[in-house]
């Protein structure tokens, strides 16, 4: 009994190891897109509360919980205030599976990078429902968009994660990295350069992020699925939408750039120092690189019409990763790369 | 078996994309657009009543707040219609200084309209570069007439008053201090034509920046090439003017054809589209603006080397100068009776029209001889506009819908009046 007890407080514990870095992490995700995209558009950013506004995400927190959560009239309540935690769930449930460095993971299961497609295409019911249970014509018309977009860019990202596999050989996230290890040229960025684009696009596109936000879409449908959504209901929305930024760009970097390995390994003089070792630090380095890219297409691209990026996804995409599928085979089975 | 209905949904007025007060009645089957009502008048203030109720010199302000996107263009229009009754001319200084505030308003009307468009369409850093340059414009406004929007600079017989000889400073403060406030003040060292002419040399370089953003971006050109295609038959049956006509192919502008003002000697070109479609109405604009830059070059090169009055002295229609007021009885009579009765028209009725930013704004007025006008209408382009909001959103999905407004260039101050 005591022993079940034991364990079950130091999963607990791990468990808040994870969960409460990610939430820091999304915190100060939104202040860092608010000061990206600030001083791209020639302006300071938030500058007020706390030294360089580095306090502004909890003001923000507070003054969220502090709102009045309104539910619409003739709104389902239950399944109103259900979506936003049908949302968060996955987001943070994923990062179950993330390691970070090689010994650093939550649950290293062997079909991880199966259980991460699954909970990734898990978020879009948050968002479907929440859609559906406001009541509100511009919320419907968000969680439809989403649900479509969700459906056709999970196939194109299936097929790039498809490429991976063929190459490391397993669906253990760790042993993903592993097979990776060498140098940057043996990261499967290289052999897989059409299907790593092709998988952060789709991500960016999954976490409805621009230019792919037409389940948002502000200056349509105003703000889409969460349109009646108020205070820490709303809160929690962003909070999933944040979460779920940072998890593809972690992916990103488990998957094609060699996660936690470094990029001088087995460079004669580098090689040696700490830039040489792989660690933590290579694994969160590089998730920022993506999470910049996040920003910075937020503040370069026009939104794309929600037809435009069913014919991007089905037409493009797809064909591509089939294509580049075959060709990751035909890598694998002459030996240049994996195996 | 129920009954499948389309969708009916309310654009507005509280949208983000609605630019003002535009509610828009859609009738969607799923997301493609059967039907698009627009309503207007929740922004009609009575404008032409108001105008009709007070003397003539009274209402000037009022046409700064029709289209408050394209202030002096309206004034001038106003103010033309009165000239023409009363059969006077503003000197020829007034006359370029006028033309070169029609350019500026054109400019800062279409910065506004580019920022606004590229926000409609989601690109979010074109919006914020854009007023970037409108505050230097602002401030030539605000320079000669002391208000950054609502000038009130055009008058009958001329202009207010002069440029001024020196570009006013932004003062040091806690916030604008060291660099920030020399970079700022980098072009204010001089009069008002030094500032606007760095600031043109400056701005054809940052129009080329709005361009690399979103001239080749396929994204822009996705969501703008063959968005609302409108003819140049119909658009003419539709009664466009403006870039709407030009997107079209048309080439009609009133600088050209019916030249005021001293558009006649100045030298510019008219840019026209070819397949009348949202692109090419974004690159007429864009086009304008650099012409809009050579007007106003040419009119900084007249305004240095021919210094002289800048409104009429007659004393029954333009107030005398301040300096005289203080000295002179008769001036101070003139003053008091030209700013409590104004003064009587000749009968008579006339329409001045002016190419405003969005097109031709008119003014038709008529006189019965007293000092009130008896009937005041003013033609505004945005409302002709509007009218084929339906027609244009037919068939197109919700998502071109904010496209099409920001592409017709409305503000709701000169629809609803």
């Amino acid at each position: 009994m005591l022993e079940q007890l034991a364990t079950l407080a130091w999963t607990v514990a791990k468990i808040m190891t994870i969960v409460l870095p990610v939430t820091i992490g999304v915190a100060y995700f939104t202040y860092f897109e608010r000061k990206v995209i600030g001083y791209m558009q020639g302006r300071r950013g938030p500058n007020r509360v706390g030294p360089l506004g580095l306090l502004q995400p909890f003001a923000d927190l507070f003054k969220m919980l502090f709102k009045e959560i309104i539910i619409p009239s003739n709104a389902n309540r239950f399944l109103f205030l259900l979506a936003p935690v049908l949302a968060l769930a996955p987001a943070l449930t994923a990062w179950a599976v993330v390691p970070f460095n090689d010994w650093l993971v939550l649950a290293d299961i062997d079909a991880g990078l199966l259980f991460i497609l699954a909970l990734t295409s898990m978020g879009v019911y948050g968002i479907l429902i929440g859609g559906w249970a406001s009541n509100s014509k511009y919320a419907l018309l968000g969680g439809l968009r989403s649900a479509a977009q969700t459906v056709s860019y999970e196939i194109a990202m299936g097929f790039a994660l498809v490429g991976v596999v063929v190459l490391a050989g397993t669906l253990n996230l760790t042993g993903i990295v592993q097979a990776q290890s060498g140098g940057v040229l043996t990261w499967f960025w290289l052999p897989l350069l059409p299907l790593f684009v092709i998988y952060f696009i789709s991500g960016v596109a999954e976490t409805n992020r621009a230019p792919f936000d037409v389940a948002e879409g502000e200056s349509e449908i105003v703000a889409g699925f969460h349109v009646e959504y108020s205070g820490s209901a709303f809160a929690v929305f962003f909070l999933a939408e944040y979460a779920n930024m940072i998890l593809i760009s972690a992916l990103a970097s488990l998957l094609f750039l060699g996660g936690w390995l470094s990029p001088f390994q087995g460079v004669p003089v580098l090689g040696d120092t700490f830039l040489g070792q792989g660690g933590v630090h290579w694994f969160l380095a590089k998730t920022a690189v993506f999470c910049f890219l996040y920003l910075w297409f937020r503040a370069t691209f026009p939104r794309y019409r929600y037809d435009q990026i069913m014919r991007l996804g089905w037409k493009v995409f797809i064909p591509i990763t089939i294509v580049w599928v075959m060709v990751a085979g035909a890598l694998r089975v002459s030996g240049l790369y994996g195996g | 078996m129920s009954e499948i209905r389309n969708f009916t949904m309310n654009f507005g007025p509280q949208h983000p994309a609605a630019h003002g007060a535009l509610r828009l009645i859609l009738e969607l089957n799923g997301e493609n657009v059967e039907r698009a009502d627009p309503h207007i008048g929740l922004l009609h203030r009575a404008t032409e009543k108001l105008a009709e109720s007070k003397p003539y010199n009274h209402s000037i302000g009022y046409m700064d707040r029709l289209d408050y996107m394209s202030m002096m263009c309206n004034e001038h229009a106003y103010v033309r219609a009165i000239e023409q009754l009363l059969d006077i001319e503003a000197p020829e200084r007034a006359q370029y200084i006028r033309t070169m505030y029609d350019e500026i308003t054109r400019i800062l009307n279409h910065l506004m309209w580019v920022a606004s468009n590229a926000l409609d369409l989601g690109a979010m850093s074109v919006f914020l570069y854009a007023f970037r340059e409108r505050e230097g414009l602002l401030d030539c406004y605000e320079a000669v007439s002391g208000a950054r929007m609502h000038a009130t600079y055009y008058r009958p017989g001329g202009v207010y008053r002069d440029l001024p000889d020196q570009m006013p400073k932004v003062a040091e403060s806690r916030w604008r201090k060291g660099k920030d406030l020399e970079r700022m003040n980098r072009w204010r060292g001089g009069t008002l034509l030094d500032f606007l002419e760095a600031f043109c040399e400056d701005f054809v370089t940052k129009v080329d920046d709005y361009e690399s953003l979103l001239t080749d971006n396929r994204i822009w050109k996705q969501r703008t090439v063959g968005i609302g295609e409108v003819s140049p038959e119909r658009a003419l049956q539709l009664g466009f003017s403006g870039p709407m006509l030009r997107g079209s192919g048309v080439a009609w502008d009133l600088r050209k054809k019916q030249p005021y003002a001293k558009y006649a000697e100045v030298d510019f070109d008219i840019p026209v589209g070819a397949n009348g479609d949202c692109y090419d109405r974004y690159l007429v604009r864009i086009e304008e603006m650099r012409q809009s830059t050579r007007i106003i070059q040419q009119c900084i090169a007249w305004l240095r080397a021919n210094p002289g009055p800048v409104i009429l002295r007659n004393f029954k229609v333009a107030p005398p100068s301040r300096r005289e007021m203080k000295e002179d009885m008769e001036a101070t009579i003139h003053h008091f009776k030209l700013f409590t009765e104004g003064y009587c028209v000749p009968e008579g009725e006339t329409y001045a029209a002016v190419e405003a930013p969005k097109g031709e704004f008119g003014c038709y007025m008529i006189s019965d001889g007293a000092n009130k006008p008896f009937r005041v209408h003013l033609r505004a382009p945005a409302f002709v506009h509007l009218s084929a909001m339906d027609e244009m959103a037919r068939g197109h999905m919700l998502a071109d819908i904010p496209a099409l407004i920001a592409t017709q260039d409305i503000v709701f101050g000169e629809v609803d009046r």
